[in-house]
């Protein structure tokens, strides 16, 4: 469309020159920022960046949630992003361009019904060769894949196949990752490529020997490590760990990767390995424990990172006190080594030891307004109330929702006559029905 | 054969089991009545002990976890607690004196990867305790961690916590751990006023390794991490002091 016939369709418009470099000098910055969530990444010109989140996408808790920090962030910074992820370059660029959804996971294995739907614009043809496709009739990509390939190829050029072969996985497509420069990085090249895990270990630990020394010059200690293997094949196998505090300590890091090596795939064989510490800092020096002093807490950090390595960083945590008297908002979950807060629930109310995660509406018989029930009936089982304790009034946070200006639970702490401990509470203060429903819920289960 | 053969024996089986470590570290529980029943005079340090609750308990364990808050809470160091469900509510557990900067939480994501994180909780040797909450609990699982925990000389404490009722009964089954106790809540403490006293359950120690099994009515812990004995019972029940002097007489 003409600028002209744009400015009478909508008037006002703004009119920018496009910055071609300065587009893909951007998309470079993003792929270097990018980086954080994979070591392997590209830049896609003219629009997307490439990732390669092998072996690195479980220290954002999985495949899902790390589509879901991206855009989370992207959008935070400006950007709108569609995101895929796939078996292979080609099918992802083209799920991420038109799929429907801003993040599309595609299944292993099941690109090729995901992608027969697509029109052939999606599989990174030439502009002229998806015109000419057009308009011998073939729209979308299930057309081309019923064809037979000899014919095709003679017509079109080998670029057709080519970038089917790529988007269904059956030639390699390798990722050229960006490198961000001044990052500690040994690298080790092997005469014969080897694939077996015992000889790969055996090189990690020389790797990070090396690397530690590299970083004890600096006084740096590392963050991140990422370990990427170049196959004979042209393809790269990376892997990411992450710690805690900054270490070199070439056991500990070891074992980490050791740990992970089950997620190299060796395919012929590996004959080049990288290991870069893409994320250090300074390491404070610090005291050493001498006889003198009293022997502190054991350090744990090793094991909050072996840990964190095997079920996510994220599954790992500790609880601190929140000042709430809303009992699901007293509590908050902190990184493990976070430093010790002290401060903790006050109050000498007794809280049960296990509270449900949402509470559960009970049948009660209850005098009003503030008799704790004298019978309740919860899954099913009908209780009789032999003691009881209460009401500790909670109000509604008005400073968080306006829905909770009026609202009041009141607390009790029942027991039952054999003895089973529980708590519950009522929506309402008993009188004002704006205060709350008036039904009964169980929250807690006492120890 | 006399008594002094059977202590021998003892003495001897003992050493064969510890292998060369001989001094076996204890956590007694304070309490004269139940340490007096455990061999070494408390829950030995460097050994797996399995918790569960009884009745309801068995599938909500909510006594079973206090009660374990409350051995690990008399430790020192860090606690890890390794868990599938997180519906454990860290206020509770602060009351039983278990600071909430002390313990680090692993939500794995099924109970292969429960057993795995404890044990290398175990094998790492510089926690005060590493507690897990598991439902199945094999033989051989039970025994990676009694060697993990024998190792490093490290408390573990299992709580057995089922999905229903029904399952409960694998708790019949022998694993390695070292002492077994069932956790059941008893009616509180009475008041001379309306309201819930000191909560109050009932332990049996199942099963002991070189001890024998024994249960006892105790108040729950207290913010210490203490258990109490009631009151009324502090010079022995009533009712086992009269069947005694019948079977004696």
């Amino acid at each position: 469309m003409p600028l002209a016939k744009a400015q009478v369709l909508v008037p006002g418009l703004s009119v920018e020159e496009a910055d071609q470099q300065g587009d893909i000098d951007a998309l470079e910055r993003l792929a270097f920022w990018a980086l954080r969530y994979s070591p392997v990444v590209a830049a896609d010109a003219p629009d997307g960046i490439v990732m390669d989140i092998e072996g690195a996408a479980h220290l954002m808790g999985g495949e899902d949630a790390l589509a879901r920090d991206l855009v989370e962030r992207l959008s935070e910074t400006g950007y709108a992003s569609r995101i895929a992820i796939a078996d292979t370059w080609g099918a992802a660029h083209a799920m991420a361009r038109f799929a429907r959804g801003p993040i599309t996971l595609v299944e292993p294995g099941c690109l090729r019904p995901e992608l027969s739907p697509l029109p052939i614009a999606a599989l990174r043809l030439d502009a002229p060769l998806v015109e000419e496709l057009r308009s011998m009739g073939f729209e979308q990509v299930s057309d081309l894949l019923t064809q037979p390939r000899a014919p095709l190829t003679l017509r079109f050029g080998p670029q057709l196949w080519r970038r089917i072969d790529q988007a269904l996985g059956a030639t390699s497509e390798p990722v050229d990752p960006v490198r961000p420069v001044d990052v500690v990085e040994v690298r080790r090249a092997f005469a014969e490529p080897f694939g077996a895990a015992g000889t790969i270990k055996r090189y990690i630990g020389q790797l990070v020997d090396d690397l530690s020394a590299r970083l004890e010059e600096r006084g740096f200690g590392a963050r991140r490590l990422d370990l990427v293997c170049h196959r004979v094949d042209a393809r790269q196998q990376a892997l990411r760990i992450g710690t805690a505090a900054p270490t070199r300590d070439v056991k500990r890091l070891v074992r980490m990767l050791s740990d992970k090596v089950e997620e190299i795939e060796p395919g012929f064989g590996i004959e080049v390995m990288a290991l870069a510490a893409t994320w250090a800092q300074p390491i404070a020096p610090a005291q050493a424990i001498s006889s003198l002093v009293e022997p502190g807490i054991p350090d744990v950090s090793d094991l909050v990172d072996v840990l964190s390595n095997r079920v996510g960083s994220e599954r790992l945590y500790r609880v601190a006190a929140v000042q709430s008297d809303v009992p699901e908002r007293s509590v908050e979950r902190i990184a493990p080594l976070s430093p010790d807060r002290a401060d903790t629930w006050t109050g000498r109310w007794p809280r049960p030891t296990r509270l449900l995660a949402t509470p559960e509406p009970i049948e009660t018989v209850a005098l009003l307004p503030d008799h704790p029930p004298a019978s309740f009936t919860w899954r099913g089982i009908r209780r009789r109330v032999k003691r009881a304790d209460g009401p500790e009034r909670v109000f509604g946070e008005w400073w968080r929702r306006d829905a909770e200006t009026n609202a009041v639970r009141d607390y009790f702490r029942v027991e039952d006559e054999a003895g089973e401990r529980y708590w519950v509470y009522r929506a309402g203060d008993g009188e004002d029905p704006a205060t709350g429903s008036h039904r009964w819920f169980l929250h807690g289960i006492f120890g | 054969m006399s008594r002094l053969d059977v202590i021998a024996l003892r003495a001897r089986i003992e050493a064969i089991e510890t292998g060369r470590r001989q001094v076996r570290e204890v956590l007694p529980f304070g309490l004269e009545s139940v340490d007096s029943r455990l061999p070494g005079g408390g829950l030995t340090i460097g050994a797996l002990h399995e918790v569960a609750g009884g009745g309801n308990g068995a599938v909500d364990g909510a006594a079973a976890a206090l009660f374990a808050a409350g051995i690990a809470a008399r430790t020192n160091g860090r606690i890890l607690w390794c868990l599938t469900r997180p519906d454990l509510f860290a206020p509770a557990i602060a009351q039983a004196g278990l600071s909430p900067d002390r313990v680090i939480f692993v939500e794995a994501g099924d109970e292969k990867s429960v057993l795995a994180c404890t044990e290398e909780g175990l094998r790492h040797g510089g926690l005060g305790c590493v507690i897990s909450e598991v439902a199945h609990l094999s033989m051989t699982a039970s025994r990676r961690l009694q060697l993990a925990a024998e190792g490093s000389n490290s408390l573990a404490v299992a709580i057995r916590r089922w999905r229903r009722q029904t399952e409960a009964s694998d708790f019949g089954q022998p694993t390695a751990a070292s002492t077994r106790w069932r956790v059941s809540v008893l009616p509180s403490r009475p008041l001379p006023v309306p309201g819930v006293g000191r909560h109050r359950w009932l332990v049996e120690l199942i099963r002991a390794r070189a001890g024998e099994s024994a249960d006892f009515e105790l108040e729950a812990c207290d913010d210490q991490g203490r258990l109490g004995l009631p009151a009324e019972m502090g010079h022995g029940s009533a009712q086992t002091g009269l069947g005694r002097r019948y079977a004696s007489g």
